[in-house]
């Protein structure tokens, strides 16, 4: 059984880089607008001088930006030195693990507030070269030496998730239909628009160039168009696949005592949960992430909550597959189930159990370090009634967040709720 | 005499020599693919190496377009794509490998569960060239 938090911890304010393509910034750039953003969110202010720790998910700024030991420079660059700076590698779970690391010092007693930031700038690399740099998260020994590529892992495990439950390979296509739809709604995110408003554009340029107007019956149609949507590693086409980005994201965490200094609305961290596997091949089932249920098991337990009580959540859909699965190792969905409610729309924002109402990695980006803790923004705004458009409706109270590293080496979830 | 290193290493240097190996516990019986010092299972480290017969099943794969450098440097791209799988060896463990000797022009005709057998690739040219695992239909 998960022990409880030792003291509990509240998040009292957020902030997000815009995710996308930006030359000329730099991972540093993107984490003071970030952390500017976080200033603006907390409702009573605070002086940055009371920040006792500085936890910062970051997958390689070694290869992305040729700059190791980031922690220290960017809290320079937010004006927190001496804060002790500390960066967390754990792949693409690195900010899910920074929070994890921010809400486990609070909870020691040791210090009382924290920021956690998460950060990556990965499109200074040409494609081949992210693609390496991404590789370095995979098994050198055994796994690179196969030939796999992290769109290969997630597609593996799509041919054996749809051979072992008979799933329909639409659903997948219908993930990133549904989280494009949700991004088209998200100023923040790098594609936000439809796919069908890609399809569109694509006819508009076409037109405008004089070339031939490709035509497709609707935005599945077009999915399933070699030629407007290339196969990457078969089953999985582009848009199944989340793009390089560069974002920026921070979360400012306060002891439970605490909070009413801050804000009338904080939220509360109820659960928190870590888990590790070994590479793929090794796994007891290659169509689900074990180390996500057990992570979830974890966090639930500690909160003393079960899946039914979420009332949404943001999951890690680095590829359109790689939601399906969550959807059933958080317990959303019983196994097999998670391929059908995905196209009978049980995870869009009007169905039982919403699913990146963000628009996910795949459609607001991934810069793969800020990932974990740009979902916490979207918790945020969705417990305060700030996300716009793409709001939910009714009473919110409790959100996950689900982060993972490689193909599931790490997992990282954590479990908000909203008291008043 | 044969080795018997179980190091990190000793997986890829007995693929140069064709030979897939493995681990196998004194005190539980636990066979790990590739070798393990300590078994992941009782973690005790009474560990011997052991050879595998080089046959399984098909448990997952991909053919991949756009290859990683490694792969790209050794002839693949969205015309030559390859095969990648995860192998359920007949010892119990499963083990990442490229496939080989299959159509690739229609991989929606590649079955899950279908028996192969262990080969190698040759990649890269001349000196480089390097001997990896593969696996073909038995």
């Amino acid at each position: 059984m998960a022990k409880k938090l030792s003291r509990g911890v509240a998040v009292v304010g957020v902030g997000m880089s815009k995710f996308g393509v930006f030359p000329d910034k730099t991972s540093r750039d993107l984490f003071v607008e970030a952390f500017q953003e976080l200033r603006q969110s907390v409702q009573k202010g605070f002086d940055p001088k009371d920040i006792e720790a500085f936890y910062m998910g970051n997958f390689t700024s070694d290869h992305f930006e040729n700059q190791a030991h980031l922690a220290p420079i960017v809290a320079s660059w937010v004006g927190i030195s001496p804060v002790a700076s500390t960066r967390i590698e754990d792949a693409c779970a690195s900010g899910g693990v920074a929070l994890r690391q921010g809400v486990l010092a609070i909870a020691s007693g040791e210090v009382d507030m924290v920021l956690v930031g998460g950060l990556e700038k990965m499109t200074d690399l040409p494609g081949a070269k992210v693609t390496d740099a991404l590789a370095l998260a995979a098994d050198s020994l055994f796994e690179i030496p196969a030939g796999f590529t992290f769109p290969g892992f997630y597609a593996a495990m799509a041919t054996a998730y749809i051979d072992q439950y008979k799933a329909d390979p639409d659903a997948l296509l219908r993930v990133g239909v549904k989280n494009h739809q949700n991004g088209a709604l998200n100023d923040k995110a790098q594609f936000n628009q439809t796919i069908r408003d890609v399809m569109i554009g694509k006819q508009r340029k076409a037109e405008q160039k004089g070339l031939p107007v490709p035509q497709w019956e609707d935005e599945m149609a077009f999915l399933k168009d070699s030629k407007s949507n290339p196969m990457i590693a078969w089953p999985l086409r582009l848009f199944d696949c989340s793009p390089v980005s560069d974002g920026a994201a921070a979360v400012l965490l306060v002891s439970e005592e605490l909070a009413e200094k801050f804000t009338d609305e904080p939220i509360f961290v109820v659960g928190s949960g870590q888990a590790s596997d070994g590479a793929l091949a090794e796994r007891s089932s290659l169509s689900e992430v074990p180390a996500a249920s057990k992570a979830s098991k974890r966090a639930y337990e500690m909160a003393g909550l079960t899946p039914d009580d979420i009332d949404f959540a943001e999951v890690h859909d680095c590829f359109t597959i790689a939601e399906i699965m969550a959807t059933e190792d958080l317990g959303f969905f019983p196994r097999g189930e998670g391929w059908k409610a995905a196209i009978d729309g049980r995870t869009a924002r009007d169905g039982s159990h919403p699913i990146n109402t963000s628009g996910g990695l795949k459609s607001k980006g991934h810069p793969v370090g800020a990932s974990g803790v740009g979902q916490v923004v979207e918790v945020w705004k969705q417990l305060h009634g700030l996300a716009g458009e793409r709001q939910l409706r009714g009473n919110l109270k409790y959100a996950l967040t689900h982060n993972v590293g490689g193909t599931g080496q790490t997992c990282v979830v954590h479990i908000f709720e909203k008291r008043n | 005499m044969t080795d018997q290193a179980l190091h990190s290493k000793a997986f890829n240097q007995a693929i140069a020599e064709d030979l897939l190996i493995g681990s196998h516990c004194l005190v539980c019986g636990n066979i790990s693919i590739p070798q393990r010092q300590i078994c992941p299972n009782c973690h005790s480290d009474q560990v011997e190496r052991i050879q595998t017969k080089g046959l399984g099943t098909l448990a997952a794969f991909t053919v991949i377009y756009v290859p990683p450098t490694n792969m790209a440097d050794a002839g693949y791209n969205a015309k030559n794509p390859y095969c990648v799988g995860i192998v359920s060896l007949e010892e119990g463990p499963r083990i990442s490998a490229q496939i080989v000797g299959l159509d690739l022009s229609d991989p929606a005709s590649i079955k899950i569960g279908m028996p192969l057998k262990q080969t190698s690739v040759m990649r890269g040219e001349g000196e480089a060239a390097k001997k990896f695992l593969a696996f073909e239909p038995a």
